[in-house]
């Protein structure tokens, strides 16, 4: 296969990957300038997991993140305007500026939240599968949750519920082998977290976090087999986050060892480039892609830029379907 | 109408709304046993898919209603005991409660969880909780605590069509109390809206589920002493329907707030608080607080008992405040 399309898939995989990496790189770098509140948690090195993940979902099928979370939405097919406006704080974000960094979410791409509380993705996940199940669609739910997460129980109870009720859901662990500062093996009892499907009956698949074609074909077999009314699958992808646990916290929290360089250099994005130029996909079409993306991050942030921030309602606004008022003690200061 | 239990009220609100809503589905530890007589029938009626046995996974099956509803279902989540909820508290107050607000109004959750105030049987600490104060200081959950069986079916119907996520308290004590109940499926009583359940002019005794009834009783005592109490039970305790409180307190001048839960920071704390705060000027006494002491609570009944909101003790607060305004001179 030569061809390079528009719409060649290979080409949206590593588009996907690029965008993620292009958009972090940006935040990372305007957050250092002071103009993004708040904590920033960057995917970088872990985009084949998220992307190879996401690229086997079908618009319409759920996804669960994590606080890491520009990653997801980003590779399930999420614009950027609205994702780079949140991280301003900007009316026009994508949670109105109310979520922010840990929680870029566009349930228009099928997302049900990126949530902050760790593992808490778990029983989400299973509960719209349930849903899926239960209306009678044949949408699947994939949750993404972190080696730190394996270790809580929410976790657990949502595998145990998918497991036993045979729903359509997807459990993607992406194992960045760090939660925060502490290393898996201090953590996480046992050699893998995949190898916990075992306990539920389920399959529990280990995959090269690094090669999105790996990624992909591997979610791909879980999402036919939980299509298929066959239940739920553990899937593992060993991955490796660059940066600290959050940017800017001061010192570095996260202790590097010599492996450190080793996975440095198994770039996802690098390895897939190459596999590209390998098949035959002009370096051209490729740097015009990174070129393209450049565009389309400067323009989320001009964007993102001028746009208003949050009257103070807004922060009444969302509790409940019907708008709080805003009391009065509270308003004559605002 | 018809005279049936408060149990019975909450089967009936349930299997109405059922067949009202395909989206309507009920999950929980065996519901389908059918332990307290809330789902009896349902399996046949509505068949297995929609009447879900859990495994013992609070957390899980109360987590998986929230995101059965972000994508279109109307679950009810029967946790039984009220207890139950501690293990949950992650999915209820980090999922449930905030998924609207931090994803900017994109999360809908239209679920309700269920569970009973089981209490002053001899079940000890772990078992006898009424946690409701808990659950409103968290903002983005709707609560419900009915004192009576017409309530009760009125509240869960409106509970289970709303769009936001409601907690129902249902209060043990007043499980097999009858009460005349309508039978139109449209019986929806509004969330927010309390209700006058006594007239009466000299005080305002306000109660939190089943202290409605200890109040009802104690104020057909003080009637026997010439003191005419009114009652307000606000049913819902959020919203509060704070100005039906305060209307009735600047009436009478006078507040008694009777709350089966713990005293510190109890709905009885939060709703002598909004007297003190809007009504100060009415006042002719203190607003007094009649609730369970912060104890836990023990498994012997000679011990047990004597810790809830009694008639006794809501007549003798309401004596003190009386008798403390007469003894101010003039």
């Amino acid at each position: 296969m030569t061809t390079t399309g528009e719409n060649d898939p290979r080409l949206e995989k590593y588009r996907r990957m690029q965008r993620i990496r292009q958009f972090e790189a940006k935040a990372e770098a305007i957050h250092a300038a002071g103009e993004i509140p708040g904590a920033l948690h960057t995917y970088a090195g872990m985009e084949a997991s998220g992307v190879g993940a996401c690229i086997a979902l079908r618009d319409d099928d759920y996804m669960v993140g994590t606080h890491r979370s520009h990653g997801h939405p980003i590779a399930k097919g999420a614009k950027l305007r609205p994702l780079m406006a949140e991280l301003l704080g900007k009316v026009t974000g994508i949670c109105k500026g109310k979520g922010g960094s840990m929680h870029l979410s566009d349930f228009s791409m099928g997302s049900l939240g990126e949530t902050s509380i760790v593992g808490s993705g778990g029983p989400v996940a299973a509960g719209a599968a349930l849903g899926a199940k239960l209306q009678g669609l044949d949408r699947v739910a994939l949750c993404f949750f972190g080696d730190g997460a394996s270790s809580e129980g929410a976790i657990h109870e949502g595998m145990n519920l998918a497991a036993v009720w045979s729903l359509p859901a997807i459990f993607v662990c992406e194992n960045n082998r760090f939660g925060m500062s502490t290393p898996t093996d201090k953590a996480v009892a046992g050699a893998n977290v995949a190898d916990r499907a075992h306990g539920y009956g389920i399959p529990g698949v280990i995959v090269d976090g690094q090669d999105v074609d790996a990624v992909e074909a591997a979610v791909r077999e879980a999402v036919d087999r939980a299509r298929a009314g066959k239940g739920p699958t553990l899937i593992e992808t060993k991955t490796y986050r660059y940066g600290d646990h959050a940017v800017n916290m001061g010192r570095e929290l996260t202790p590097r060892g010599p492996e450190h360089d080793d996975w440095v250099a198994r770039d996802p994005i690098t390895i897939y480039r190459k596999r590209l130029v390998e098949a035959g996909v002009a370096d051209a079409d490729l740097d015009a892609i990174d070129s393209a993306i450049a565009d389309e991050v400067a323009d989320a942030l001009q964007f993102a830029r001028d746009s208003d921030y949050p009257v103070f309602a807004e922060a009444f606004d969302h509790v409940f379907v019907d708008r709080l008022p805003i009391p009065a003690d509270v308003s004559a200061h605002a | 109408m018809a005279r049936v239990t408060y149990l019975e009220a909450i089967h009936q609100a349930q299997k109405e709304e059922m067949a009202r809503d395909k989206s309507v589905f009920i999950m929980g530890e065996d519901v389908r046993c059918n332990v307290f007589g809330t789902t009896t029938g349902f399996v046949d009626q509505f068949g297995e898919e929609r009447v879900r046995d859990t495994p013992i996974s609070e957390n899980g099956f109360i987590g998986a209603a929230g995101g059965a509803a972000m994508v279109g279902m109307r679950p009810i989540v029967d946790a039984t005991i009220s207890s139950f909820l501690f293990p949950a508290m992650d999915q209820i107050c980090s999922i449930i409660a905030k998924s609207r607000y931090i994803y900017g109004g994109q999360a809908r959750l239209p679920l309700v969880i269920r569970s009973c105030l089981f209490y002053g049987n001899s079940n000890a600490a772990q078992h006898s909780d009424r946690p409701y104060s808990m659950f409103m200081n968290m903002p983005g959950l709707k609560i419900i605590a009915p004192s009576n069986a017409s309530d009760m079916k009125g509240l869960l119907k409106a509970a289970i069509r709303s769009d936001d996520p409601v907690l129902s308290f249902e209060d043990s004590t007043c499980w097999m109390a009858k009460g005349e109940v309508s039978d139109d499926v449209d019986h929806v009583i509004p969330l927010g809206k309390g209700d006058i359940k006594r007239e009466g002019s000299d005080l305002t005794i306000i109660g939190v589920a089943g202290g409605v009834n200890v109040a009802l009783n104690a104020a057909k005592k003080l009637a026997e002493e010439g003191i005419s109490a009114e009652v307000i039970d606000p049913r819902t305790l959020v919203p509060l329907d704070r100005e039906l409180i305060l209307q009735s307190v600047r009436k009478t001048g006078r507040a008694i707030c009777v709350d089966p839960a713990h005293m510190t920071c109890s709905a009885a704390s939060e709703i002598a608080a909004t007297i003190v705060e809007h009504a100060f000027d009415a006042l002719r006494g203190p607003v007094v607080r009649v609730t369970t002491p912060d104890t836990h609570l023990p498994f012997s009944p000679h011990i047990e008992k004597p810790l809830y909101p009694s008639v006794e003790r809501i007549v003798d607060a309401a004596r003190r405040i009386i008798g403390a305004e007469r003894a101010v001179p003039a």
